[in-house]
C-alpha cells in the first residue's frame, strides 16, 4: 500500500507539552526534539497546558478527486486533515470516475505527490464501477498500491459477489471496507426510524438495515477468513453484531464517526441538511451502545467520514440533499468537547481510537512518540474556545453539522512525516 | 402585544387560542360576500405537486379577499428548467408578495421558503409532513357538525404512514382537546407515531369508540412496496363499509377518496359522510388563515363584522 505526499523538506523543531501517547504508556511532560523530520531526544520538561499526541489517522475520508474538485480536492481536503491534527487519511473510491482501475490509482497516487500535504492512501473499489456485479481487477489494483477495497457509499448488495471479493482478494492481504447497508430496508429512508421520523414524516431508515448487514458481512468474513473493517457503525444492534463475532474471533474492526456519538435524531428535527448523513443519526440508546463500545475497544477507530458537498446542493429540503457532512477539522474538538469534557470518554481512549486504532486497523505505520521515529505529532489545546463558521474551513466545502457551534480543544499544530503541516 | 404570525407552516407552531381564533374567524367568513380585506395584496401560490381542491381554494379565498392571485404550478415553471426552489422564491419575492402558499413534494420546503422571502409562507402540504390548512379546515367540518372539539374521539384510518393530512390532523386535534386513535394496517403505521399524542391499534374495532371515523386515502401504488398484498384485501379488512360503521357516527376523508378501496360508495354518499362540507370548509378557513396573516387578527374581526352577507341563491 502506498501513502503519497509532496515531496519536501524535513523539519526541525521542538515541541513541548504534556505528551499523552496511551499505546505507548506515556502520559509526562516532556520535550521532543524532532531534527529533520525524526525524533531526535525525548527529555522531561516542565508542566505545559499543551498535549502533545501521536498525530491522528483517519480511515474514511472524501476527496471527491476526481469529478468534483468544486467540493474538495487533494490539496484543500489534506490542508483541512492538517489542520484537523492528522499524519494519514485514507481517501475513498466513490469518485467520478470510480477509482477501479490501476490506471485511475496511479493518477491519484501521482496527483498526491504534487498536492497532498497529508500522506494519503487510496481505497479502490471491489466492484467494477461500484456496481456491485464484477470484481475489479483487484491483484493489479494492489499492486498499484490500494490501501484497502470499498464499494462505500453504496453497500455491496449481492452476498455472492462480496464472498468472492473476499476469497479472490486472500492473497493482497488488504481488508475489505464494508458500507453496510440493506438497500430494499433503507430505500426511501431518509432517518432513522423512530418517533422522529413519524412525526416529520421522513422515509424511515432502520436501524436493522445496517445490522443485518453487519451480520451477513461478518458471518462471510468468518468463512473466509478474511479481515473486514465495519465502517460508520451506527445502530446498537451492530454493535451486538460485532461484539459475539469478535467473541468468536472473527478478524474484524469498526469505525464510528464523531457525528454517531454527538448526535441523536433529534437533531433532525431541525430540518437542517447538515444533519442528513447516511447511515443516518439513530436514538440516544444507539450513541450510548456506541460510546461504550468505543471505551471497550470494540469499536477501535474513529472516522469522520468527511463528505464535503458543494453549498447549493445542500440549500435544498432535507430529502433532496445529499447525504453526508465534513468533519476532518472538528473531530478532535467536537469528541473532547461532547464526550471527554462531560466525563463521557477518557482523553486517552479518544486520542487512541483517532490515531493508533484506525493505523492498525489498515496496517498503516503507528503514529508514536520515541526517539528515532518519523514525526507524527499533533499538538493541542485543550483551553482554546472557538466557534465553528463557514469561512473558517481550509475545505473546499462547509457542510459541517458544528456550523455556528462552540467547541473548547483545538489542534494547534500538526507535524505529519516528519513535516510541519499546520500551525 | 403578541407580534402577528408571520406563516402557517406546521400546526406544531400554533397553540390553542390560534387554532380557535382561526375557526373563529373561518365561521364569521362563512356566508359572507367578498371583503375588501386584502385589496392591493398579492398572494402567490406555488405548487410544485399536483393539487386539486387546495390550489382552487386558495385561489378562489384570496380573491373573496380581493387579493391579487397568481397560481404558478412546477410543471410549465423554471422549475421544469432545472431552477432550485430557491431561486424560484427569490424570484417570485422580487414581485412583494404578501404571502406565498407553497406545496412541495419534501419534508420541511414551507420552512426553507420561509427563511428566503419576506412574505408570509403557508404551508400547503410538504411531502409527508404536515398540511395545516387541512387539518384547520377539518376542525372546522368536525366543530359545525358536531358543535364541540373538546372531548371528539377521532379514529383515522388507514395509510397513516404516507399521509401529511394525518400528522396535522393528530396535531391539530390534540390541541383542542380531541382524542385520536390511529388505526390501520401495521405496514402503514409508522413506528413511533404514537409520540405525537395518540392511540394506535390495528385492529378496526377500534373505530367502534369514535365519534369521527376519518378515512385516509390508499395510494395505489402501495402493493408494489409491499405494504398491503392487494386493493382487495384493504378493502375487505380496512375498508370503511355502512356495516362497519355504528349510528351517529361520521365519516370523513380529505380527497381524493378511492371509492371501492379505503371508502364504501354506500358511505361516500350518505348523510353521515362530511367529505362536501370539508370542502366547503376549506374556502373560510384560507381566507381566515390568510387574513390573519396579513391583516392581523384585530383588523380581520373587524373588517368581518362590517361586510356584506352572501346572496344566497
Amino acid at each position: 500500500m502506498t501513502l503519497a505526499s509532496r515531496n519536501g523538506r524535513r523539519d526541525s523543531l521542538v515541541l513541548e507539552g504534556r505528551v499523552v501517547a496511551p499505546a505507548q504508556g506515556i502520559d509526562e511532560c516532556l520535550r521532543v526534539t524532532v531534527a529533520d523530520g525524526v525524533i531526535a531526544a525525548i527529555e522531561p520538561a516542565p508542566a505545559s497546558e499543551l498535549v502533545v499526541a501521536p498525530a491522528f489517522v483517519d480511515p474514511h475520508v472524501h476527496l471527491r478527486t476526481p469529478g468534483r474538485e468544486d467540493e474538495e480536492t487533494l490539496r484543500s481536503g489534506t490542508e483541512a486533515a492538517a489542520a484537523g491534527g492528522y499524519c494519514a487519511i485514507l481517501a475513498m473510491p466513490n469518485t467520478d470516475p470510480v477509482v477501479d482501475s490501476a490506471s485511475v490509482l496511479r493518477g491519484l497516487v501521482s496527483l498526491a505527490r504534487e498536492e497532498a500535504v497529508v500522506p494519503t492512501g487510496f481505497m479502490v473499489a471491489i466492484s467494477k464501477g461500484q456496481a456491485g456485479d464484477e470484481l475489479t481487477e483487484m491483484v493489479e489494483l494492489a499492486g498499484a498500491g490500494a490501501a484497502a477495497f470499498t464499494d462505500d457509499g453504496r453497500p455491496v448488495a449481492s452476498a455472492a459477489l462480496l464472498r468472492h471479493a473476499l476469497r479472490y482478494s486472500g492473497p493482497t492481504g488488504l481488508p475489505l471496507a464494508l458500507h453496510c447497508e440493506e438497500p430494499s430496508l433503507s430505500r426511501g429512508g431518509h432517518a432513522h426510524e423512530g418517533a422522529v421520523s413519524a412525526e416529520l414524516g421522513l422515509g424511515p431508515y432502520p436501524s436493522a438495515a445496517e445490522s443485518v448487514m453487519v451480520e451477513r458481512d461478518l458471518a462471510l468474513a468468518a468463512l473466509e477468513e478474511r479481515r473486514v473493517h465495519l465502517m460508520h457503525v451506527s445502530a446498537a444492534e451492530s454493535v451486538a453484531a460485532i461484539d459475539r463475532a469478535l467473541a468468536a474471533g472473527v478478524p474484524a474492526t469498526a469505525e464510528v464517526t464523531p457525528h454517531h456519538l454527538v448526535l441523536t435524531d433529534g437533531a433532525v428535527r431541525s430540518l437542517d441538511a447538515n444533519v442528513k448523513m447516511n447511515p443516518p443519526l439513530r436514538a440516544e440508546r444507539d450513541r450510548e451502545a456506541l460510546r461504550d463500545a468505543l471505551r471497550r475497544g470494540v469499536i477501535s477507530c474513529i472516522a469522520t467520514d468527511h463528505a464535503p458537498h458543494a453549498r447549493h446542493e445542500k440549500e435544498v429540503p432535507f430529502e433532496e440533499a445529499p447525504f453526508g457532512v465534513t468533519g476532518l477539522e472538528t473531530a478532535f474538538a467536537s469528541l473532547y468537547t461532547h464526550l471527554v469534557l462531560p466525563g463521557e470518554l477518557e482523553l486517552e481512549t479518544l486520542l487512541e481510537r483517532m490515531s493508533v486504532g484506525p493505523a492498525r486497523a489498515f496496517g498503516l505505520p503507528e503514529p508514536r512518540i520515541e526517539v528515532g521515529a518519523r514525526a507524527n505529532v499533533a499538538v493541542l489545546d485543550l483551553r482554546a474556545e472557538w466557534e465553528v463558521t463557514a469561512d473558517g474551513f481550509r475545505s473546499r466545502s462547509a457542510n459541517s453539522w458544528l456550523l455556528g457551534k462552540q467547541l473548547t480543544g483545538r489542534v494547534v499544530q500538526t507535524v505529519a512525516d516528519g513535516r510541519v503541516v499546520h500551525g | 402585544m403578541p407580534e402577528p404570525r408571520r406563516h402557517l407552516l406546521s400546526i406544531a407552531d400554533l397553540g390553542r387560542a390560534d387554532v380557535e381564533r382561526l375557526l373563529e374567524s373561518a365561521r364569521s367568513f362563512a356566508g359572507r360576500t367578498e371583503s375588501s380585506l386584502l385589496r392591493g395584496r398579492s398572494v402567490f401560490n406555488v405548487f410544485h405537486e399536483s393539487s386539486t381542491r387546495t390550489l382552487a381554494s386558495f385561489e378562489l379565498a384570496a380573491k373573496r379577499l380581493s387579493a391579487e392571485t397568481t397560481s404558478l404550478r412546477a410543471a410549465g415553471s423554471s422549475a421544469d428548467k432545472g431552477e432550485s426552489l430557491k431561486d424560484t422564491i427569490l424570484t417570485l419575492s422580487a414581485y412583494d408578495p404578501d404571502v406565498i402558499v407553497v406545496r412541495h413534494p419534501s419534508v420541511g420546503a414551507a420552512e426553507l421558503v420561509a427563511s428566503w422571502t419576506r412574505a408570509h409562507v403557508v404551508n400547503a402540504g410538504d411531502g409527508k409532513h404536515e398540511h395545516p390548512t387541512q387539518a384547520l379546515l377539518d376542525l372546522y367540518a368536525i366543530e359545525s357538525a358536531l358543535a364541540r372539539l373538546d372531548g371528539v374521539h377521532v379514529a383515522i384510518v388507514g395509510d397513516v404512514l404516507h399521509s401529511r393530512v394525518a400528522r396535522s390532523l393528530v396535531r391539530a386535534l390534540g390541541l383542542v382537546g380531541a382524542e385520536v386513535t390511529l388505526v390501520g394496517p401495521p405496514t402503514l403505521l409508522p413506528p413511533g407515531i404514537e409520540a405525537l399524542g395518540c392511540a394506535v391499534s390495528t385492529d378496526m374495532d377500534a373505530i367502534a369508540d369514535a365519534d369521527v371515523v376519518y378515512v385516509l386515502r390508499l395510494q395505489r401504488e402501495r402493493m408494489d412496496d409491499a405494504f398491503v398484498p392487494s386493493l382487495r384485501e384493504y378493502a375487505a379488512v380496512w375498508g370503511i363499509t355502512p356495516e362497519r360503521l355504528l349510528p351517529g357516527q361520521l365519516v370523513m376523508h380529505p380527497g381524493p377518496m378511492n371509492r371501492g378501496v379505503e371508502i364504501d360508495a354506500r358511505v361516500a354518499d350518505s348523510d353521515a359522510a362530511l367529505v362536501v362540507d370539508q370542502v366547503r370548509a376549506g374556502l373560510v378557513v384560507r381566507m381566515a388563515v390568510l387574513a390573519d396573516l396579513v391583516a392581523g387578527p384585530t383588523q380581520t374581526k373587524a373588517a368581518v363584522a362590517l361586510a356584506e352577507p352572501v346572496e344566497v341563491a
